[in-house]
């Protein structure tokens, strides 16, 4: 089993995620230049957060047109997984791997902090080891999180199916005191068609284990493992 | 034949523009009562072209390609000698 984290002028979560990947979960993870592109196969392809390019234009919105993009597309058109957090979401919605968009939050600032999800979707490859319904907890820090999709125009979005994470109170209620950046139905997890990719804001690497506070992310890297040893069996 | 493009990109009509309620809100400190604020922006550019049409059938790929993202935005084109 071999992951890859791939770094643009701009990741900044691109070695907590392979920390978490190599070190906590020994799993042989590669972090891949941008411009390197993929020369082998891999299992997982992990987008990690940070402000590729400065976010210009919109946030994510170049590093989805450079051409390791290419490469990541055709890695998740072979149905293999693609996980991106946070700036790597953006760059998810920014490539058409997953439905919608992520833009500025409601408030117009930047929102750094820990927030209770509830998990929508516990069939998926990356929540496979959560229960359904679970309340989880862990941070976010983005300006550009709340989620959009075009629900009216045949899109093919369904919030049963795309949807993996919302934002939640400590009980598991979904309201507007619990959403903090505005985004459409409180989604912050929303999964792609063929259910191979899924785009969060939310930070599980910063959640991954106790010393931070909390190791609830690590069941997203642990499903996904899970997921592929199952399916090389 | 060289032309100046010119592509405005804006929020489709009713999109929360949460970066035009803060400016509103500051100039509302400043003492200016205006309201109905939004934010667009204008890219403008030089591109070689055969014809008018052909600058801005080139233009409008851009905007599908990168400058525009139809989940959230409308954008116009206009293309001069």
């Amino acid at each position: 089993m071999r992951f890859a984290v791939i770094q643009f002028g701009g990741s900044n979560c691109d070695r907590d995620t392979h920390y978490v990947l190599s070190d906590l979960l020994n799993i042989e993870t590669d972090l891949i230049w941008y411009k390197e592109r993929l020369n082998r196969d891999y299992d997982a392809i992990i987008l990690p957060g940070g402000f590729s390019y400065g976010d210009y234009l919109r946030a994510g919105a170049i590093a989805a047109r450079t051409p390791i993009m290419n490469d990541i597309i055709d890695h998740a058109k072979k149905g293999k997984l693609v996980l991106g957090i946070c700036n790597g979401a953006q760059i998810c919605a920014e490539s058409g791997l997953v439905p919608g968009t992520f833009t500025t939050n409601i408030s117009n600032l930047f929102i750094c902090k820990r927030v209770s999800l509830k998990v929508k979707n516990n069939k998926s490859p990356f929540t496979k080891n959560f229960n359904a319904g679970e309340v989880i907890s862990l941070p976010i820090a983005h300006k550009e999180g709340r989620f959009l999709v075009d629900e009216v125009k045949g899109s093919g979005f369904s919030e049963k199916e795309n949807v993996v994470f919302t934002f939640c109170d400590e009980n598991g209620d979904n309201g507007n005191s619990s959403n903090p950046n505005g985004s459409l139905h409180g989604i912050t997890g929303v999964l792609s068609d063929s259910g191979n990719v899924l785009a969060m804001m939310p930070h599980p690497e910063r959640a991954s284990e106790l010393l931070l506070g909390s190791n609830e992310g690590i069941k997203i890297f642990t499903s996904m493992r899970d997921h592929i040893e199952n399916s090389k069996k | 034949m060289e032309y100046t493009a010119k592509i405005k990109v804006e929020l489709k009509t009713g999109m929360l523009d949460p970066e035009a309620i803060t400016i509103e809100k500051a100039l509302d400190n400043l003492g200016f009562k205006a309201s109905g604020f939004h934010t667009a922006r204008l890219f403008t550019f030089k591109i070689e072209a055969d014809t008018t049409e052909d600058a801005t059938i080139q233009a409008d790929l851009m905007c599908k390609k990168l400058l525009a993202n139809p989940v959230i935005h409308n954008y116009s084109i206009e293309v001069i000698r």
